[in-house]
């Protein structure tokens, strides 16, 4: 049977994670102009918004994955502090930055697309302010993460931080429905009884769809690429990867 | 062409969100292959030197 506790020691994960990237740069590079062509090309105008609306493309795969990456971070940090594995603090190292990157590029966009269709690049309402929170919890869990020297001590302070921040992300996701604001609605709303409220036509829910998962394989790429120099960083002294690099020069 | 990339009056806008997109996903790719590259040299030459002065240690014996 195949065995997941296997890979959750660094040395075998390593190996693993390896192959991982290439599948899923390949995979990421393909969906990204595929979805690229069709957020250009194959998109109509919006009725309302005029082309202006293909922000969304960059901007909605963006949001989503800030708030994604920073619940499986902090999922990986909780995982560490609980069974004291240090696979997964490394995990959640190494995904903070990109979830942070992933943050203010929904930011930037989004106040790119403000600019045009509110006549303001920002306005301190709950999900734009949410938002900018989110980078900050990125910025500090990362200052905080290597400000301190010893990996088992930075993994449980940053991981701490990681787990009290959780709860500003059903704040962002419900922003648009608790209070009045100026952003618009959710595109894709499962609240709505009866099922799925989608507010678009289908050929933009799939460019969305497969932008999303062109920046969710992005992110698995970068992350375990990130991982494996991290593994190899703490690991240096031990056994298997003094192996490793002699397998490598030889 | 010049009309496709004024956007009906929103090509600042579109170009500079996904310009700016692709320039940080671009940064990042590059940071990171750059710092597993830098590793493994460094890691290369550890184990190198480590080699080396093993086997002096060997001829002194």
């Amino acid at each position: 049977m195949f065995n997941l506790f296997k890979f959750s020691s660094p040395a075998s994960f390593y190996p693993l994670a390896g192959r991982l990237v290439t599948l899923f740069a390949i995979a990421s590079v393909i969906l990204l102009a595929i979805g690229l062509y069709m957020s250009f090309f194959v998109a109509p105008t919006d009725y309302k918004q005029g082309e202006g609306y293909r922000i969304m493309f960059i901007h909605v795969p963006a949001a989503w994955m800030s708030m994604l990456i920073y619940v499986v971070m902090a999922c990986w940090a909780a995982a560490g502090m609980i069974w004291n594995t240090r696979l997964s603090s490394m995990m959640a190292t190494s995904l903070a930055p990109t979830g942070a990157m992933f943050t203010f590029i929904a930011l930037w966009t989004g106040a790119l697309w403000g600019k045009p269709m509110w006549g303001a690049w920002w306005v301190w309402d709950a999900r734009l302010t949410s938002e900018l929170i989110l980078l900050f919890l990125y910025v500090g869990f990362m200052a905080l993460e290597s400000a301190i020297d010893d990996p088992r001590r930075a993994a449980r302070a940053s991981g701490l931080l990681a787990l009290v921040g959780v709860v500003n992300i059903p704040i962002i996701y419900y922003s648009v429905q608790w209070w009045n604001t100026l952003h618009q609605g959710s595109t894709i709303d499962f609240s709505k009884g009866g099922g799925v409220e989608i507010s678009m036509s289908e050929i933009m829910l799939w460019t969305l769809l497969i932008m999303t998962f062109a920046c969710w394989f992005y992110t698995i790429a970068v992350a375990l690429n990130r991982v494996r120099s991290i593994i190899l960083e703490r690991e240096a002294d031990s056994a298997w990867v003094k192996t490793l690099l002699k397998g490598a020069k030889s | 062409m010049s009309e496709w990339f004024a956007m009906g009056g929103h090509g600042l806008y579109i170009w500079g969100s996904y310009g700016v997109a692709a320039l940080f996903m671009l940064v990042e790719v590059i940071l990171v292959m750059r710092r597993r590259r830098s590793l493994m040299q460094r890691l290369g030459r550890m184990i190198r030197m480590k080699a080396q002065t093993d086997s002096e240690v060997s001829d002194e014996v």
